[in-house]
């Protein structure tokens, strides 16, 4: 009778235990350096694009906010339209919460034009002031995707001509990547936005 | 003790028949061919995305146009059309690979899925259809 008590506690407790929320501080990515005595991450650096709106966003535009981001292109005939799914959950999730803010770089900048990216924004029915699409600089766009750690490159031999991951990624107020997820998991887009809850109550990286 | 397991067996066969009776997808196929070619816009539960990609649970649009959802299937759309009431001409792409059978199998999964429940269509329907695609 013992062995089953036992055994039943064991399930109870994985029960109980397994499906609680992680909480705490959310790790860095990337990499970090000490110095002097000091750790410190790789951070996005300054940046300049052009949204739908014709407005400037650079660093500044996002000051003390996080915001997450993601990789499309408005032409995008395969994960795309699912990603955006998934960003208009969050979209929705944080409409009226000045902390956070929304972005999405287009790689297909020959096609992209801030007209296009405008007929985007309105056919997807978002507020410019918190999402914002932009385009610019190729190659600084492409630059952007190193350094939020994910793929974005040009190739005939995939649809629609560029190959990129679906992978979205939030970024905290001092320029630091915080996490990735899946933007075409419905389950991980869950997560990810537990993390946007815990980075918005403890936004500091001690460890 | 031999009624007890009796009890057993026979509770497990029941559990066993509902689990299986429950997973019953008459339309495998056209759920397989839909998820591949056309989820990607229309989203698995059929919903579209906002006014970039019309939904086809529950659309009007679907249950009037029966009969050229075959031609649109194949040779895609770049008319402006109305589906419950909003606006859409985002244009869609053909889908050239799928054959007269298995357009037949997807629109039979799209007339039933998601609370839609419209007309089942035969290949015959179908190849009729598509003899008499607009511009082509």
């Amino acid at each position: 009778m013992n062995k089953y008590f036992f055994a039943i506690s064991i399930i109870a407790f994985g029960l109980l235990f397994g499906c609680t929320k992680e909480k705490g501080k959310l790790p860095v990515m990337g990499f970090k350096d000490v110095i002097d005595g000091k750790t410190v991450y790789q951070s996005i650096p300054d940046f300049s694009f052009i949204d739908q709106d014709s407005n400037i966003v650079t660093n500044q535009t996002f000051k003390d906010q996080v915001y997450i981001v993601d990789v499309f292109f408005t032409h995008c005939p395969t994960i795309c339209p699912k990603v955006k799914k998934q960003m208009l959950r969050i979209y929705d999730k944080y409409l009226n919460d000045d902390r956070v803010s929304m972005i999405s770089h287009s790689i297909d900048t020959p096609r992209d034009t801030i007209p296009r990216l405008k007929d985007y924004a309105n056919k997807l029915e978002i507020d410019s002031k918190k999402w914002h699409l932009v385009t610019g600089d190729k190659e600084k766009l492409y630059e952007m995707a190193d350094n939020y750690f994910i793929t974005a490159l040009e190739d005939d031999s995939v649809d629609g001509g560029y190959d990129h991951s679906p992978t979205i990624i939030l970024v905290d107020q001092n320029r630091l990547v915080r996490a990735h997820a899946n933007g075409m998991d419905p389950d991980e887009v869950d997560d990810f936005m537990d993390k946007i809850d815990r980075l918005l109550i403890d936004n500091s990286t001690e460890e | 003790m031999s009624s007890t397991k009796c009890f057993c067996s026979l509770c497990f066969l029941v559990l066993f028949v509902l689990g299986t009776s429950c997973d019953y997808q008459p339309y495998k196929q056209g759920k397989n061919l839909y998820t591949f070619y056309c989820a990607t816009c229309h989203m698995d539960d059929g919903s579209g995305l906002k006014g970039l990609y019309p939904p086809l649970a529950k659309a009007d649009y679907l249950a009037k146009n029966q009969d050229y959802l075959a031609c649109i299937i194949r040779y895609g759309l770049s008319d402006s059309i109305q589906v419950n009431q909003k606006t859409y001409n985002q244009a869609m792409p053909g889908v050239k690979d799928l054959n007269e059978v298995q357009i037949t199998n997807v629109i039979n999964y799209v007339n039933h899925a998601w609370g839609n429940d419209l007309q089942h269509v035969k290949v015959v329907d179908i190849q009729k259809s598509l003899k008499n695609c607009k511009g082509q």
